[in-house]
């Protein structure tokens, strides 16, 4: 099946071709990615979703068997779309790399029986990184006959403490290949990287430390030049109206009014909750002010309180490309 | 909760307060509240249990070194001033992890100044002494054997780093021992010790394509640039290898005690169970596991559909809509509590052997000595 050309409905929030998502480890940029893949295949499109850290993070949450290298059949989106996976791995990369230009066949594989290729990734960490930003690359250019084999590629990329280093490959192998076909390639990943066909998001939580990396990781991006697509609040709840927390004589009234107990140990109790909650929520809308400053589209997806399953990544899914 | 029915108690001022212990390693997914974690039992042990403590932090939060002290990085522990140890007599120390100067001084340490000069100007080195992926792991590791090896504290408590996975703390220093002291090493090195001119050339045929399409790949310069930070470690592998083995030992040791830490979420508790698993296998000592951000409500016996109800009463009979408010709240709140304990659940099952406590979510971050404080007599909830 080869994808449509026409453009779905979430083509216009969505532009990009290639979308890198970040944010720091345990606000769950793997669920959003997966969501975005599933969202942007919706209406008879295809997507690619791509893990390169080795985690099988995708594997776990479509709980599949371990993702090989290769791209797979993941799941169908409503109306006819599909999404495929694939866990790019560096060191099938470069012998994929190294037989494109230099026909290895046998050789390849003793030279990973011998270590060679885990002694090349190793050695260099920018090698393995063009490595597998190539293989993004590759996958996202790709064509068959006149169309492109994929409208969309979610890259479920590293947290955002390493995504600076990661996505700037040109800095980090000029540093050690100064000439050849590395080089070369680097080049080519980077200006993919840095073009209006690439689009970097950042997922977040409303807790002080995920927003303090997001807002770091977005200076730090945008000074490399990359660009920078939605900001994305993860687990969120809705904004509250700053009210007064309610007093103990007030609570009282109201349980009596519902029929429930007016003890002091649960009007005492259910004051210090609320007092908890409104603490939280001042704190997520403080929170939630700094990520508006940065000027960015702001995205936020509900907390799906029966966590992620099928049916979650589908409500994110929706709430994702339906996003102003 | 019954993931405290089916484990037994964790005992944190135990371990904090037992002489045997010298080490407490705070370890799980990143995101949990590790670093938080490791300074409150830290901070406990220095004010409850007068013992002269020292945390090492990877990553903390930019409030949390803040109201440490630790205002810069230089890999030094640096005396917690202000915090409230008059009548045990205990000390806090803290220290912020730099990876790159924690590898030079183990460069440093192995090698004329001469040859430091040499390895410090190599771009390999360079790259690996900031990017490679399990370095950091490594060089906490090293610090960690460093701070063990003055004995100048009574207490070490060590913060894990944000790996990508758990483990890499326990792997890493293996993998880069490995690494250092493998045979593709040995086969680059080969020539040079034995004064050849070409550094491949006596090798097998396949390392002899191999080194003709890195030379291809990637070009001369880095041939020569890796030959050189090749034949300068050399000198030093043993002791690398030596340091590593030294501070697994001291790991297995009774000395240690491993805390987990994990937060009631899939992920986080699905990579406890992983590293309860690999510190049984590698017999290192596990103590126990800190289940952090755990919500608790008020009143329990309140439950979330009556909660619920009750609001809905309210609502449709109009007014007292803050009351209904809070009910709401409340109902939000016992809901999460059972799927939390059932997501800790799967850790006590698993290993219901392992003495666990729960500590309750504090409504906003922690960023200084009071908080720690707050945290601290959480976790020692009996």
């Amino acid at each position: 099946m080869a994808a449509t050309e026409q453009p779905a409905e979430s083509a216009g929030r969505w532009p990009a071709r290639l979308h890198v998502v970040t944010g720091k480890g345990g606000t769950g940029k793997t669920s959003v990615a997966a969501a975005l893949a599933l969202g942007l295949a919706v209406g008879g499109r295809r997507t690619l979703l791509v893990e390169v850290e080795g985690r099988q993070g995708i594997a776990q949450l479509f709980g599949t068997d371990p993702l090989p290298y290769e791209e797979r059949h993941l799941a169908d989106a409503p109306g006819g779309g599909e999404v495929r996976a694939l866990a790019v791995d560096a060191e099938e990369a470069l012998l994929e790399y190294l037989d494109m230009f230099y026909k290895l066949g046998a050789a390849g594989r003793a030279l990973r029986k011998l270590g060679a290729i885990d002694f090349a990734t190793t050695i260099a960490p920018g090698l393995r990184d063009v490595l597998l930003t190539g293989k993004v690359k590759e996958a996202t250019t790709r064509t068959s006959g006149q169309r492109r084999v994929y409208d969309a590629v979610v890259l479920d990329a590293p947290p955002t403490g390493r995504i600076g280093r990661f996505l700037n490959v040109t800095a980090e192998t000029a540093r050690l290949a100064k000439v050849g076909p590395i080089k070369t390639q680097s080049e080519g990943v980077s200006a993919l990287l840095r073009s209006p066909m690439t689009a970097v998001h950042v997922v977040t939580l409303l807790e002080e430390m995920p927003v303090q990396e997001t807002v770091d990781a977005i200076a730090e991006l945008t000074k490399l030049g990359f660009p920078i697509g939605r900001v994305i609040v993860n687990g969120a709840r809705p904004p509250v109206p700053a009210g007064r927390p309610v007093s103990a004589a007030e609570l009282k009234r109201g349980l009596a009014a519902a029929g429930l107990p007016t003890d002091a140990r649960t009007v005492a109790g259910l004051a210090a909750e609320a007092r908890d909650q409104h603490v939280r929520r001042e704190l997520e809308d403080s929170l939630r002010a700094e990520l508006v400053e940065l000027g960015l589209p702001l995205t936020e997806v509900p907390l799906l309180p029966a966590g992620v399953d099928r049916a979650g990544l589908e409500t994110l899914a929706e709430t994702l490309v339906r996003a102003d | 909760m019954p993931s405290e029915d089916a484990a037994p108690p964790l005992d944190v001022d135990q371990i904090l307060a037992d002489p045997g212990v010298r080490i407490v390693v705070c370890c799980g997914a990143g995101g949990v509240g590790k670093t938080t974690t490791a300074a409150a039992l830290a901070l406990r042990a220095a004010e409850r249990h007068g013992r002269r403590t020292v945390v090492l932090t990877i990553d903390p939060a930019r409030r949390l070194a803040q109201s440490l002290g630790l205002t810069e990085l230089d890999n030094t522990p640096r005396q917690v001033k202000g915090i409230d140890v008059e009548d045990s007599g205990g000390q806090l120390h803290a220290m912020m992890l730099d990876m790159k100067r924690t590898f030079d001084d183990v460069v440093l340490q192995h090698t004329d100044p001469a040859k430091a000069a040499e390895i410090f100007s190599n771009p390999f080195y360079q790259a690996m002494s900031s990017t490679f992926a399990g370095t950091q792991e490594y060089m906490a590791m090293e610090k960690l054997g460093q701070l063990h090896a003055r004995g100048e504290w009574d207490l070490i408590v060590v913060d894990t780093p944000p790996s990508r996975s758990a483990l890499d703390f326990l792997d890493a220093p293996a993998r880069l021992s490995r690494f250092l002291d493998g045979r593709m090493l040995r086969l680059l090195l080969a020539p040079a010790r034995s004064g050849g001119r070409s550094m491949f050339s006596f090798v097998t045929a396949s390392f002899g394509m191999f080194s003709k399409v890195v030379q291809k790949v990637l070009g001369a310069q880095l041939l020569t640039d890796l030959s050189g930070f090749v034949a300068a470690l050399d000198s030093m592998f043993g002791g690398f290898r030596q340091r590593a083995e030294q501070t697994y030992r001291i790991l297995q040791a009774r000395e240690t005690a491993f805390l987990l830490v994990a937060a009631p979420e899939p992920d986080a508790v699905r990579e406890a169970a992983y590293f309860a698993g690999r510190l049984r296998s590698e017999r290192m000592p596990l103590a126990g596991l800190v289940l952090n951000r755990v919500h608790r409500p008020a009143v329990p016996e309140l439950s979330a559909a009556d909660s619920l109800a009750a609001a809905e009463r309210l609502a449709s009979a109009g007014g007292h809509e803050s009351t209904a408010e809070v009910l709401r709240a409340h109902a939000a709140l016992a809901e999460q509590a059972v799927r939390e304990q059932r997501v800790a659940a799967r850790f006590t099952e698993a290993f219901p052997e392992v003495p666990a406590v729960s500590v309750t979510a504090q409504p906003a971050d922690v960023h200084d000595v009071d908080g720690l404080r707050t945290i601290g007599e959480a976790i020692s909830r009996r």
